[in-house]
């Protein structure tokens, strides 16, 4: 721990990103309800009590997608990460959770460590999860059976790994949009967003 | 202005409209007429174009202004002065020419000489002179003019009340004559413009739109469908976020008989506690198990049938379970035998071996009977198929004497004598390889046998408990956290839990020392009534098909019934609504 104190390198960042990633998916997928509560654990992370999914199939797709998304942070090529949630019946777009990711693309790996402690970027970390938690309280109840998907905002000239595919941006018609707490690596910065279907008040 | 309607209307009103506005007013009852003509065909013919709608919206509220309320003359009057309003107006535009273009209009492009567009280019300079006379300044138009001229001239016309009484003074809205100008002069004028909107602007739309630019990313996502949770699962915030109204008069406590309705004998029944030989079918068959037969008493007609004895006059029974549709029993015996019987004919129709003790406990779930057995296993029974033991569920090292399929069939509750509740996932359809099952939690708070258990109806991750004499505590389960949400010492053995929807209350009967049933309000667990009479420890209850009575068998030998939870007639009638027929799955399935 003592060692990491003196700042972050681009490799270490893109880790502490892509590890935000995975607990802030973990959160959102339990705080939502999207996969039943007793498929979770908790987990001590940021120190704080975290919910980490026990479901194999989910544990492998968060897996496949972290490793590679810290691939490409480390290559400073994302852009953004977003987390859409469908309704399993209508595929309307109901929940659109948006990472909008800015990459100091001049951070190279042999670069020398940026001044920012662990502490202080793990403080923002957490409380932009505090805030992802928080939410539950003025999202509309997601009343049918949902599925998620994640989305990765890359530059154009990626090459596009096997098994991924292009996709659409799955934008919700008639939105309300909730901007979250952004943190910052110091070469990573990440923006959260929530979006989500506005309920029909009229 | 006039000149709208020649292009719209017949041609005949066209032409004597545009003798009047030169030499006005010859008869009124004729104009009157051919107004009201005028007016019905503005109000059917399809508005299409827009620019014509807000510069007719003018003369119609002047139709309708003569019309209205004022005298043959005033009308008259006001109707040389709207003429006379129009005939300087045309003079000014320079009437002849307007109307020309106009109708080129409504030409096919491909007649026409010159493109619209390019002939609007060229005379720019009449256009841009039109516009300086019109009365409302049209140098000032822009795009950005908040009102649309899109409403239909039929709608939205209002008198104005607030006119002089004797004079007519036209309220023209700036804005539409603008708008109308605008329309006219200029339209089709920015046609060429979009052809150079600027890849700046393109991407700065592509951004809005798309939230994203097309041109420097790309939307990735890992292939295949996106993921979602297990089938049958349920958003469970929904009973976390959703209130449900709890009226303040339910707290009006009903009248509870303190005595039992009925009384029936039950001789030779087995003071067992853990045993489970009482059911009600949803066709209100209270079926009881006697020694070694098993009795059925029809709760509509109250007559009684002998359904079996066991040939064996040592062997007992020990469980009875009925299917949901309540056509099928199956019969747990200390033979470790269960076995299937057909009630209308009073047929056997299958025993299933499979245990190696006395089977006292039995529970359905569709087509899957799980028996729970002394030896501390719980075996699922697919009844359909001759290969009827398809899993195994090993979680107790003691006698089974609870078990209980939770109402969505998702999860198996079972309790036993190690003072255990174990909860159990639904039996994988085809799953081969399970033949044992897992367990998914267990919990054992319980000091005693655990023979009590009961599922909320009306909230599916709620199980209650309740344990032996040494225990006496019944405990409420959130199955999906696994936490104990309460727990109540209620000072005697408990021997069955059941909940009672009609005024969600949780019902129990108890065993040493208290002997009685006592009915509690859920979810806070206050006590609303005891129900005393029986001599002997309570042994099982269980609630009649329409929730209106419980029935209880005791040691003494009978079996009471308590009309407990009669409702409202009104109530009824809304809740009997809701509840859904029993569809007869399995009915031609069982072998």
């Amino acid at each position: 721990m003592t060692s990491t104190l003196k700042g972050v390198t681009l490799k270490g960042s893109a880790e502490l990103v892509a590890d935000f990633f995975s607990f802030g998916i973990n959160s959102i997928l339990y705080q939502r309800g999207i996969y039943p509560p007793e498929t979770f654990t908790k987990a001590s992370h940021y120190d704080m009590s975290l919910h980490i999914t026990t479901d194999a199939k989910l544990k492998n797709y968060l897996t496949n997608v972290v490793s590679q998304l810290k691939e490409w942070l480390f290559e400073c090529t994302v852009q953004k990460l977003v987390l859409v949630i469908t309704c399993l019946e209508t595929n309307e777009v109901l929940e659109r959770w948006q990472f909008d990711i800015e990459c100091d693309k001049s951070a190279k790996e042999s670069s020398a460590p940026r001044e920012k402690s662990l502490k202080t970027i793990q403080d923002e970390i957490r409380s932009v999860i505090r805030q992802i938690t928080a939410t539950v309280t003025f999202l509309p109840l997601l009343e049918t059976p949902c599925a998620f998907d994640l989305l990765v905002y890359t530059d154009k000239d990626l090459v596009v790994p096997e098994k991924w595919e292009e996709s659409g941006p799955q934008i919700i018609d008639q939105s309300e949009e909730v901007r979250l707490r952004s943190f910052t690596t110091s070469i990573h910065k990440v923006d959260s967003m929530v979006a989500y279907k506005r309920t029909n008040s009229v | 202005m006039g000149c709208f309607f020649f292009g719209r209307v017949s041609p005949e009103i066209a032409t004597t409209n545009q003798n009047n506005a030169f030499a006005p007013a010859p008869v009124a009852t004729r104009r009157t007429q051919r107004q009201r003509f005028e007016r019905a065909n503005q109000r059917s013919a399809a508005w299409d174009l827009n620019r014509m709608a807000s510069s007719a919206r003018n003369s119609n509220f002047a139709e309708r202004r003569g019309k209205a309320s004022h005298s043959f003359k005033r009308g008259v009057h006001v109707f040389t002065r709207r003429r006379s309003w129009f005939v300087n107006k045309m003079a000014q535009f320079g009437f002849e020419n307007d109307i020309h273009s106009i109708l080129k209009l409504d030409m096919p492009i491909t007649n026409a000489p010159m493109a619209r567009w390019q002939r609007k280019a060229s005379s720019s300079s009449t256009s841009a002179g039109l516009s300086g006379l019109s009365p409302g300044n049209s140098t000032n138009v822009s795009l950005s003019s908040s009102k649309t001229p899109t409403r239909t001239p039929g709608k939205g016309k209002k008198t104005p009340s607030k006119m002089g009484g004797d004079r007519f003074i036209p309220i023209r809205n700036n804005k539409q004559m603008d708008v109308a100008n605008f329309l006219l002069t200029k339209e089709n004028e920015p046609v060429d413009a979009t052809n150079t909107v600027s890849a700046e602007s393109q991407k700065v739309w592509s951004v809005t739109l798309n939230g994203y630019n097309i041109e420097d990313a790309k939307i990735l996502h890992l292939g295949g469908k996106p993921l979602n949770a297990p089938e049958g699962y349920q958003n469970n915030l929904k009973v976390l976020y959703s209130q449900v109204t709890t009226p303040a008069s339910l707290k009006k406590t009903r009248y509870i008989s303190p005595t039992p309705e009925r009384i029936l004998d039950a001789p030779d029944l087995r003071n067992d506690f853990y045993l489970n030989l009482l059911d009600w079918s949803s066709q209100n068959v209270l079926a009881v198990a006697l020694h070694n037969s098993v009795y059925l008493w029809n709760a509509t007609q109250g007559d009684i049938l002998l359904l079996m004895k066991l040939e064996n006059e040592e062997d007992y029974i020990c469980s009875l379970s009925w299917t949901k549709e309540g056509s099928y029993l199956a019969v747990g015996t200390s033979d470790c035998k269960v076995q299937l019987w057909d009630v209308e004919n009073q047929k056997r129709l299958r025993s299933m071996a499979s245990h190696t003790a006395r089977v006292g406990s039995l529970s359905w779930n569709d087509h899957i009977l799980s028996s729970g057995s002394r030896s501390g296993h719980i075996h699922h029974h697919d009844v359909r198929v001759a290969n009827h033991h398809i899993a195994t569920l090993a979680g107790h090292s003691q006698e089974v004497c609870g078990l209980r399929w939770s109402p969505d069939g998702r999860y198996l509750a079972s309790g036993g004598n190690d003072n255990l509740v174990c909860l159990w996932p639904r039996v994988q359809e085809g799953s081969s390889g399970g033949r044992f099952g897992r367990l998914i939690r267990s919990w054992s708070e319980h000091q005693g046998a655990v023979k009590a258990l009961a599922w909320c109806p009306w909230q599916t991750n709620i199980l209650a408990s309740g344990g032996g004499t040494s225990d006496r505590h019944i405990r409420i389960w959130n199955v999906n956290t696994g936490s104990c949400i309460s727990s109540l010492d209620t000072q005697s053995q408990i021997s069955s839990l059941v909940f009672a929807p009609n005024y969600n209350e949780l019902v129990s009967a108890h065993g040493y020392a208290h002997n009685n049933v006592v009915i509690w309000k859920y979810p806070s667990l206050t006590k609303v009534a005891e129900l005393n009479g029986h001599e002997s420890r309570v042994l099982n209850l269980i609630l009649s098909p329409d929730n209106s009575t419980v029935a209880t068998v005791a040691g003494d030998e009978t079996i009471r019934l308590w009309k407990s939870f009669e409702m409202d007639p009104a109530k009824k009638k809304a809740k009997e609504r809701v509840v859904q027929s029993a569809g007869g799955v399995i009915r031609n399935s069982i072998r």
